[in-house]
């Protein structure tokens, strides 16, 4: 245990005094955070988003009113009317159709659905011609989520992902290239006493430069915040040694820092543009939204948003952590398989 | 005397031998180690040295051959007993010298009270200095005094010296007498002979991994050399003159290889040779690796 202490607190002066990498670590977040905030202070995307339920019936995409073919108007399927009625009373969907009953829902605020309901009403009102019967309207309520709020959780999680690949994965590499390794292999520390105190010392870097980013900016932007601050701690915690681990397994037997470099790379991008860090991925290719089951991000950033947007609970929340738990131990058997001083 | 000599070695060596592909690093090499000697790895770059004496260390596992400390195989706790100042070493950064000789104290079971090696290694002028801001020299001494933290019965030092200006150097010889003086036992590589020469009470002399010649310095000079090298123009040896040692003739001058100096200057006073142009000359360990390998150490 002394010997875990030393080496921790050897590597949180070594971080909390280099001010060029402490005051990079803050500011980068803050300015995106701000920077989203002031250049998207709505619902974000331009287009307008339509949830539906059951299958359209032709009569919407024929006729005089070919509505289902207009341009810009994104349909986005539901199997049930529960989901999509929440995202419209969030403004994340400015419609919802239920074929089956012959339905539309707006929110009474959303100027988008005003819009949409214009554009919708010949075929709403003539039930689309045929002879069908006409849709009635019906309206929710509910204040928007700006997108400030609903990207925060993935500008925590991207802080969270470079904070460990590189504050762990890419300091071990470098100590590995420098000799700090060596200089330590030849001491009675163990490789597990290092490894440990480096998860743990970055751990909580982590946990205190996103807490202060998110506090912080909180203070004036007031993110929407519905569900229980304790598992979103939770969550939080599962994901930081969740990317950790990942990170000790790429430092785990590399010695150059440009290999590492690219090898982060090749990490960090697909993981920020695939995972709905920027955008949803409700709407994209079947594909991609089954390319982003396997990144950790993609559960941290699902469970955070669920906690933080919809207040969801512990057992809605439970897959991604379970997912996230997994990939910990599997990540870190990896690692400890892997890993060597030199 | 005799109770030294039959003391058990703190560390033997048999047969040790570590290869990087095709390349024999070490090459069977056995030697022995006096407690509270110091005992010199010499040898050119490229020759082995680094790499026997990380293998000793236990940094990289030797092919074949064995490692034995107080005449057992080394086991677990051979690194609390050992202290090892590499050739290259890097720190944490952004620690003073205090904090890093404190993180390296708690890596230890029982370490040395830090004002011992403070004051062993003369770090109080730069002690709360950041360690990336030192001189080489300080630089040196500061991690020496890493390598003492532990207070080990045995001290590893690799090119310790290499790079330092002559005032440094001899400031750290020094420091490693102190150390002897505490009766601790060094291992020293080096490329600088003087150094081994000044430090070393044996020393195996390495090249391509194997040891080419071995013992005491002052030992190995009188085999293959003599005491000194007493050289005089040619022009001052009247004609047909010869001399009870050995001697060679080269760029008119002649050079005797004698072992008693006194008696080799009374010789050539007693044969009329004139004195005016003598010079007499030690040979040194430099010559030795010259005429043991054709070529010189730098």
């Amino acid at each position: 245990m002394k010997r875990f202490w030393a080496v921790f607190v050897a590597r949180n002066l070594e971080f909390f005094r280099d001010r060029s990498t402490l005051v990079w670590n803050i500011a980068l977040p803050v300015l995106l955070i701000f920077g989203f905030a002031f250049a998207f202070p709505g619902g974000g995307g331009t287009s307008y988003k339509i949830g539906t339920v059951g299958p359209a019936p032709i009569a919407l995409s024929a006729g005089d009113v070919p509505f289902l073919h207009y341009e810009h108007l994104q349909f986005l399927g539901y199997g049930e009317m529960a989901t999509p009625l929440d995202r419209l009373a969030h403004h994340q969907l400015d419609m919802v159709i239920d074929y089956a009953k012959r339905e539309y829902y707006v929110n009474s605020s959303s100027s988008n659905g005003y819009v949409l309901e214009r554009m919708l009403g010949p075929v709403a009102e003539q039930g689309g011609g045929g002879g069908q019967a006409a849709y009635s309207k019906k309206t929710v309520s509910g204040s928007p989520i700006r997108y400030v709020d609903w990207f925060v959780p993935g500008l925590i999680g991207i802080n969270i992902l470079f904070g460990s690949l590189s504050g762990v994965g890419f300091v071990i590499v470098r100590y590995r290239r420098n000799g700090v390794l060596k200089r330590f292999k030849a001491t009675p520390l163990s490789a597990f006493e290092f490894v440990s105190s480096q998860v743990l010392s970055r751990f909580f870097i982590i946990v205190v430069m996103s807490g202060a980013v998110f506090l912080g900016t909180d203070l004036f932007l007031h993110f929407r915040m519905v569900g229980s601050w304790a598992l979103l701690f939770l969550v939080n915690v599962l994901s930081i040694l969740c990317m950790i681990s990942l990170g000790l397994v790429f430092s785990s037997r590399i010695r150059s820092e440009e290999v590492a470099g690219g090898l982060m790379n090749l990490i960090t991008w697909p993981m920020m543009i695939f995972s709905g860090v920027f955008f949803s991925l409700e709407g994209t290719p079947a594909v991609m939204r089954a390319a982003s089951r396997i990144f950790p991000i993609t559960y941290y950033i699902e469970a955070s948003r669920a906690i933080m947007l919809d207040g969801a609970g512990l057992a809605a929340v439970s897959l991604d952590m379970l997912v996230m738990a997994g990939m910990t131990v599997g990540f870190a058997a990896v690692a400890a398989a892997l890993f060597k001083w030199e | 005397m005799l109770d030294t000599l039959e003391k058990q070695p703190i560390l033997e060596v048999r047969e040790l031998r570590k290869s990087y592909g095709k390349v024999k690093a070490v090459d069977g090499i056995s030697f022995s180690v006096r407690e509270g000697s110091c005992f010199g790895i010499l040898g050119p770059n490229g020759a082995g040295k680094t790499t026997a004496i990380e293998v000793i260390e236990t940094i990289h596992k030797p092919d074949s051959g064995q490692i034995l400390y107080r005449g057992r195989a080394v086991e677990r706790g051979f690194k609390e007993r050992i202290g090892i100042q590499f050739q290259d070493t890097s720190l944490q950064e952004f620690l003073t010298v205090r904090e890093t000789l404190g993180l390296f104290s708690r890596l230890y079971p029982d370490p040395r009270p830090m004002d011992e090696i403070i004051a062993a290694c003369s770090l109080e002028e730069f002690i709360d200095r950041d360690n990336r801001k030192l001189s080489g020299g300080q630089r040196q001494r500061m991690l020496l005094g890493i390598a003492l933290v532990n207070d080990p019965d045995l001290l590893f030092l690799d090119e310790p010296t290499t790079g330092l200006d002559p005032h440094a150097r001899r400031n750290f010889w020094k420091l490693i007498e102190g150390i002897k003086a505490r009766g601790k036992t060094v291992i020293l590589t080096t490329h600088y002979m003087d150094e081994a020469e000044y430090l070393c009470d044996e020393v195996i002399v390495m090249d391509h991994g194997r040891i080419i010649e071995s013992g005491k310095p002052r030992e190995l000079l009188l085999k293959h050399f003599g005491e000194a090298v007493i050289r005089l123009p040619g022009a001052a040896i009247p004609a047909g003159t010869s001399f009870s040692c050995p001697s060679e003739a080269a760029e008119g001058f002649v050079a005797l290889r004698c072992d008693d100096v006194d008696a080799s200057l009374r010789e050539l006073v007693a044969k009329g040779v004139e004195l005016g142009g003598i010079s007499v000359e030690r040979r040194n360990l430099d010559d030795l690796f010259l005429k043991l390998t054709g070529y010189g150490l730098e």
